[in-house]
């Protein structure tokens, strides 16, 4: 498991500020640790603004942070310029050199390297052939289309071998279906070359079907790091509750041991995931996904049904609790026939409701 | 062929287009064709046509003070266009890292002699010069020619610069490269474009200046378009023809080169 390796980077306390136009000051980054095990796949996820870019940029080198260091394989990297460090990244916007062919480029971080000339020649021809694009070395960047310009930027980023391969929403400027290729060979690249790959990325599918591990940002802090599935399963907060897959956030009284959610009433104890931190007599938030909600026709119910659409074999519905909706996603053979303005009872699976944090 | 825009309006279908055009380029070239047809001309009296003869230019290139003149012009023009372009490719990077405020004083002020009377320029510098004890000659109007091509240099080298992603130059830095070397490799080649053309805007600006030359011409600093304008001071001679028309093949020859080069770039 690469998870039980030792780490290939250490980010330890960083915060990063920058100045806005008015004067004032943006905390980016506030006091972020992470630590990303050895040969493993990493996705930095967050709403744009987060400040997972930021953290990558620090990682390169191309912003260097308040406080806080980065050690790589051990080692301090955050006082060394960037064209020293062992990591590579993948921009956004590509970055290729539009003045040199495609094998040049690739060349060029390897000429940086001061490699004789055969071995350029054959790492080239490597990392072209890793990005199957070994008959385009002699075209111009604006000869090729925006998914082959990702792979050269990958080629060239790869062919130096990084300790860590850094990606900035690599993924962003293509359009879907090629979008959902690039994913799988994003995959198929790290696990061929055993490269620890950190992508960044506010599109949560992408961070699911790609990372080994997740962590999600939140206005420049790191709330919770996991495998995909963890942080989908138990999210620790409202935000990553919200923010990955989609969640249903109910207001919780507790009284005299009992919970209650504002507009439904009394939970019973068995709807309460096992391992959730335990209540107290406090408001809570909890969050319950919209498959863990059953809604059944029931004429004397004390909801009222707002909207019912069948997807498929699913009917997704959404029910007025008074202050806020509860969203429910279930077989569409339980509800047949339901539409908006039915009276409705809710129910949920036992053990799917989760207190978070605010 | 349908216009760029798109439009399908046809330039030809607007009023009197085809007599403003001819006035137009009657206006530009005209003069020009008088310079040149009479630079033939036999007659010693430039306006009366006699019959054809070289006999001007080879008066004209066997003049010491002319080849002197040429010479001036040439080297006067060569390395302020090489001071210049040098010093305007360093601001135009300079002002990219400038942060906003800053940047803007820093243009207007490079951008100032686009704007301010050349003949005002001209008594500053020659102020300066005096007040220093600056010998006047090539020297000073090298020196002068350098400050008010900065502009002209800079213009098309800053645009181009600003077309450049600059996640380019991270790039070329993240791949392990440099401030020198992400200079020479990114950072040069692709402003080529913009300093070839910066480079022949300075050496034609320079070449053809009379202002500032003149007020700061000294012994021995005469350029040509200094000398032209002693030639003509009494009158008009068929020799001016002559020079002015190898002037014109000279800024021809210039100009159909670098748009050879320009080109085959890409």
């Amino acid at each position: 498991m690469p998870q039980e390796a030792a780490p290939a980077l250490h980010v330890r306390g960083v915060s990063k500020s920058f100045p806005t136009p008015e004067g004032g000051e943006v905390h980016a980054l506030d006091n972020v640790s992470l630590s990303v095990a050895d040969g493993s796949f990493m996705v930095l996820l967050g709403p744009s603004g987060c400040g997972k870019t930021t953290l990558l940029r620090c990682i390169a080198g191309l912003e260097s942070p308040d406080a806080g260091e980065i050690l790589l394989r051990g080692e301090r990297i955050d006082g060394i310029p960037v064209w020293k460090r062992r990591v590579n990244t993948v921009f956004q916007s590509y970055a290729l050199f539009p003045h040199m062919t495609v094998a040049q480029n690739i060349a060029f971080g390897l000429q940086m390297d001061k490699l004789p000339k055969e071995e350029v020649t054959h790492k080239v021809q490597a990392a072209l052939s890793l990005v199957r694009l070994s008959d385009l070395g002699a075209r111009r960047p604006n000869q090729l289309s925006g998914g082959q310009q990702q792979r050269v930027a990958l080629a060239r980023a790869l062919a130096k071998q990084p300790e860590v391969l850094l990606l900035d929403e690599p993924l962003s400027a293509l359009d879907l279906k090629l979008r959902r290729g690039m994913q799988l060979e994003l995959k198929r690249l790290q696990q061929e070359t055993h490269i620890t790959f950190i992508l960044v990325t506010h599109d949560q599918d992408e961070a699911m079907s790609m990372g080994d591990e997740v962590a999600v940002f939140d206005s420049g802090r790191i709330v919770q790091v996991g495998p995909p599935r963890e942080v989908y399963l138990r999210p620790r907060t409202r935000f990553v509750a919200d923010f990955i897959g989609e969640a249903n956030i109910l207001d919780i009284s507790v009284a005299a041991g009992t919970a209650s959610a504002a507009g439904i009433g009394p939970i019973p104890m068995d709807m309460w995931s096992g391992d959730a931190p335990p209540l107290t007599d406090a408001q809570h938030f909890a969050a319950v996904r919209p498959e863990d909600v059953t809604v059944s026709p029931d004429a004397s119910g004390r909801f009222t049904v707002l909207d019912a659409t069948f997807i498929g074999g699913d009917l997704h519905a959404v029910v007025d609790l008074g202050t806020h909706t509860l969203t429910s996603r279930q077989p569409a053979a339980d509800a047949a026939g339901m539409c908006s303005g039915d009276r409705c009872e809710v129910s949920f699976r036992p053990g799917s409701l989760r207190v978070v944090e605010a | 062929m349908t216009s760029p825009r798109g439009t399908g309006t046809s330039l030809k279908n607007f009023p009197l287009f085809g007599p403003i055009t001819a006035i137009v380029f009657a206006f530009l070239y005209v003069p020009l064709l008088f310079v040149i047809g009479y630079s033939f001309n036999s007659n010693r009296i430039v306006t009366v046509w006699k019959g054809f003869t070289f006999d001007w230019y080879v008066e004209v290139m066997g003049n010491d003070d002319i080849q002197r003149a040429v010479i001036n012009s040439l080297r006067i023009a060569a390395i302020s266009t090489i001071l210049s372009v040098i010093l305007a490719t360093g601001l135009a990077i300079g002002l990219l890292r400038m942060v906003r405020v800053g940047r803007t004083a820093a243009w207007s002020l490079i951008m100032a002699p686009l704007v301010i009377p050349e003949i005002v320029f001209a008594i500053g510098t020659l102020a300066l010069f005096v007040q220093i004890r600056f010998t006047l000659g090539v020297d000073s109007i090298t020196l002068a020619h350098t400050a008010f091509c900065i502009p002209f240099a800079l213009l098309p080298i800053r645009a181009r610069l600003r077309s450049v992603d600059l996640s380019i130059y991270e790039a070329a830095a993240d791949l392990g490269a440099n401030e020198w070397t992400i200079f020479r490799r990114i950072t040069l080649p692709l402003l080529a474009p913009g300093i070839v053309a910066g480079a022949l805007l300075a050496f034609i600006i320079s070449l053809d200046d009379f202002i500032v030359s003149y007020f700061l011409a000294g012994a021995g600093g005469t350029t040509l378009p200094v000398y032209i304008f002693g030639m003509i001071r009494n009158a008009i001679t068929p020799g001016v023809n002559a020079l002015s028309t190898l002037l014109l093949l000279a800024s021809v020859v210039i100009v159909t080169i670098s748009y050879v080069i320009a080109i085959r770039k890409r």
